[in-house]
């Protein structure tokens, strides 16, 4: 890692992960929740551009519809609900923990990337193919061998579907 | 991409992770807490896909070699749909917890202690 | 050194979304001229349709010889220019109890989503310079990018510290959530029809052979457009609907409705912002309107015949089939015929809004979710049928499918929706608060009344 080629890849990737690390300390440190949650857009947004560069188009892209386009308008619509009826809810006290928290976490970062990242130094040529995140490869790959998986996720979704429909009623 | 090594996608996905675990210990928001899970489960995501792309690592899996190297991408698919069950269940209950008691903080709903 | 930095992909990439995004934002305001003028027609107003009607003074030492008497007719333009005037030179108010930082963004990203919308849409046979990127994900990132449209307006919403803006925040976030669903299914059926996620692919497709008549004198000159065939009529029929849903115009423009929230998300917004609203608006009219006709309608061709086939396959007259494929759009008049097929579809908008009232929130949502839905879903269904049928047993099994389909579809609605009807019925009798009976006025016969 220590006399390793600067490449423009690089620098524009690192910049974008650079980015996406500062909004992700932005989701936790931010005292209003409608900031945490732009924060938690931006890094997806940003996620979703590190899944191009990694050539996994339609993930990318799924990433952007699913969690910008769908999770995270739900999470809004949440908040404003919450702040519509019970503004005062969103201002947050101060936990007494925090400190003891982010101490934890710097251990947990260190202590794993320690074990982890030296494993993978080196490592900087992708193996796979250079079309393997495309449509056409996701789909075969998710009909045939996945046919299972993806049967069962379609029963998970539908038992969420009418567990939140259930929790929204008030009087079914 | 090439030219960039493993270890930049490797470190943003544990930095993530990081975040959110320190999120979901400091938060009292009960939304707040949720993000900070997609954060960590997105963070599981990177690393999946990074996986996938670079095939570092090379597991002995039977069966179908195509099907093995995109089992990195049918795990991300799967965390996305599961995340998505997850939310609509999860504010739904958030949302019932407000109109019961007309709070959220999530400290304070200890109707379960003994 | 040199030759690196000029033939890079970067600069063509460059190019080719300043010819994307300069024509979106010069489009804006001939749109929002046309609007004015078509409107000013349908409603019979005499304003907007014919402003700036310009007589110079005959006698005037101040009016140069040329110009002596002189009458000029603007045709009403002079409505959008004194518009954009006014907006840029307003004074602009930024409340006090704004939050900020989201006030100032929300503008920013509300105008992201149009311009980028149509990155993957080509408007002509230039392989070189459009479209910005052919990716093999391209319908996807329409819809990813269009479900990015909700922020500008929530974030709008919130920002300006205004339960009714607040208000337009929520029920668009609702809106544009309802309706992707369904636009997202009935651009399903034509991507199941083509095979492809790729626009230039379904392009293509819709050049080739009427669907069901491979190898017969119909599919030879008819071409695929998606409008003909049955299940794209109703595809794209359902993806219109959405589409006007998507960009918060009438009747679906709940989130701005001025009888009940004053002006919507953007109440607190004043003179530039609102001018950046204002745009997005209309920029993002013209993007869905260039998706649609790229999706549905053929794309830059004027009409669904197949010159190019004919010419390849009757070269006896092999000159004018050239001749009228060039007219048809396989040449520089391609942009031509493309921005007149966007401007119909606007025309269509512009109708709409002039005709139907405004929907009540609940028919709004059971229209999207009650009726477009299950309709996109069914729609996915036939043509699925359809597809398997017409590849194993040929094209007119295949049309005998989709019409059982359909009539099976007709059927279950009819027999679900008698139930759904009955009860319906039952919770909709009104109750009157006070059921006395009114006040009557007694009149008084005019003879009655006593002469001063």
């Amino acid at each position: 890692m220590n006399n390793l080629p600067v490449s423009p890849n690089l620098i524009v990737v690192g910049g974008i992960a650079g980015l996406a690390a500062v909004a992700a300390v932005g989701v936790v440190l931010f005292n209003n929740a409608i900031r945490s949650a732009m924060c938690l857009v931006l890094n997806f947004v940003l996620l979703a551009v590190l899944y191009f560069s990694l050539n996994a188009e339609m993930l990318g892209i799924t990433q952007i519809a699913v969690y910008t386009g769908a999770i995270m308008v739900l999470f809004l619509f949440v908040i404003m609900l919450l702040n519509l009826g019970a503004p005062q809810l969103l201002v947050e006290k101060k936990d007494p923990k925090r400190f003891a928290a982010i101490g934890f976490g710097v251990v947990l970062f260190g202590l794993v990337g320690s074990q982890l990242l030296p494993a993978f130094n080196g490592v900087s040529t992708p193996q796979a193919l250079d079309d393997f995140g495309g449509p056409h490869a996701i789909g075969r790959t998710l009909f045939s061998a996945y046919a299972y998986p993806f049967e069962a996720v379609s029963i998970l979704l539908l038992v969420g579907l009418v567990g939140s429909i259930l929790l929204a009623k008030r009087r079914i | 991409m090439n030219g960039v090594p493993l270890a930049v996608y490797l470190g943003l996905g544990l930095f993530m992770f990081t975040a959110g675990v320190v999120g979901v210990m400091i938060r009292r928001n009960p939304i707040v807490i949720f993000m900070c899970i997609e954060l960590m489960l997105n963070a599981v995501n990177l690393t999946f896909l990074t996986f996938a792309r670079y095939q570092a690592v090379k597991m002995p899996i039977p069966g179908d070699q195509q099907a093995s190297m995109m089992a990195g991408q049918m795990m991300v698919i799967f965390v996305m749909a599961v995340a998505a069950a997850e939310v609509a269940v999860g504010l739904g209950i958030i949302m019932a917890i407000f109109r019961l008691r007309d709070n959220i903080d999530i400290d304070e709903l200890n109707l379960l202690r003994g | 050194m040199g030759d690196w930095l000029i033939n890079h992909p970067f600069w063509h990439a460059l190019l080719r979304v300043v010819l994307l995004v300069l024509p979106v934002l010069l489009f804006v305001v001939p749109i929002i001229w046309f609007e004015r003028r078509l409107l000013g027609w349908f409603q019979d107003r005499l304003g907007p349709n014919r402003t700036g009607n310009i007589q110079f003074s005959r006698t005037s030492r101040f009016v140069p010889f040329f110009l002596k008497g002189k009458k000029f007719h603007l045709q009403g333009l002079a409505q959008p220019m004194a518009d954009g005037i006014k907006l840029f030179l307003k004074e602009d108010i930024t409340p006090s109890a704004v939050d900020r930082a989201i006030y100032f963004i929300a503008p920013a990203i509300a105008l992201f989503p149009p311009f980028a919308l149509g990155a993957t849409i080509p408007w002509g046979p230039f392989p070189l310079i459009t479209p910005v990127a052919d990716v093999n994900i391209g319908v996807l990132y329409i819809l990813a990018i269009s479900s990015l449209g909700v922020y500008g307006i929530v974030l709008a919403g919130y920002a300006g510290n205004n339960k009714f803006s607040l208000l337009g925040g929520l029920r668009s976030s609702a809106q544009l959530i309802s309706y992707e669903l369904a636009m997202g299914v009935s651009l399903g059926c034509i991507v199941m029809a083509t095979g492809s996620l790729k626009p230039s692919d379904m392009l293509a497709y819709q050049g080739g052979a009427f669907w069901g008549f491979k190898e017969s004198a119909i599919g030879d000159i008819l071409a695929n457009w998606n409008i003909l065939t049955p299940f794209g009529a109703v595809a794209a029929l359902i993806f219109f609907i959405c589409m006007i849903a998507e960009t918060n115009r009438a009747p679906f423009d709940l989130p701005e409705a001025e009888n009940e929230l004053v002006a919507g998300y953007h109440t607190e917004y004043s003179s530039m912002k609102f001018a950046v609203f204002f745009m997005g608006e209309y920029a993002s009219m013209f993007v869905y309107s260039a998706i649609l006709v790229t999706v549905f309608f053929g794309g830059w061709h004027l009409l669904p015949f197949r010159f190019d086939y004919l010419a390849a396959h009757y070269p006896a007259a092999g000159d004018i089939w050239h001749v009228l494929d060039m007219l048809n759009g396989n040449s520089f008049l391609a942009p031509i015929w493309f921005i007149l097929k966007c401007a119909m579809v606007i025309t269509g908008y512009i109708w709409i809004r002039a005709t139907l009232p405004r929907l009540r929130y609940d028919q709004l949502m059971s229209l999207g979710w009650k009726s477009l839905l299950p309709l996109a879903v069914s729609n996915l269904i036939v043509i699925a049928f359809w597809i398997f049928a017409t590849d194993t047993f040929g094209p007119l099994v295949g049309w005998a499918t989709s019409f059982l389909a359909v009539l099976i579809l007709i059927g279950l609605y009819r027999s679900l929706n008698k139930n759904a009807e009955s009860t319906q019925l039952a919770s909709r009798t009104i109750e009157l608060v006070d059921p006395s009976p009114r006040r009557t006025v007694e009149l008084v016969e005019p003879a009655q009344v006593p002469s001063a």
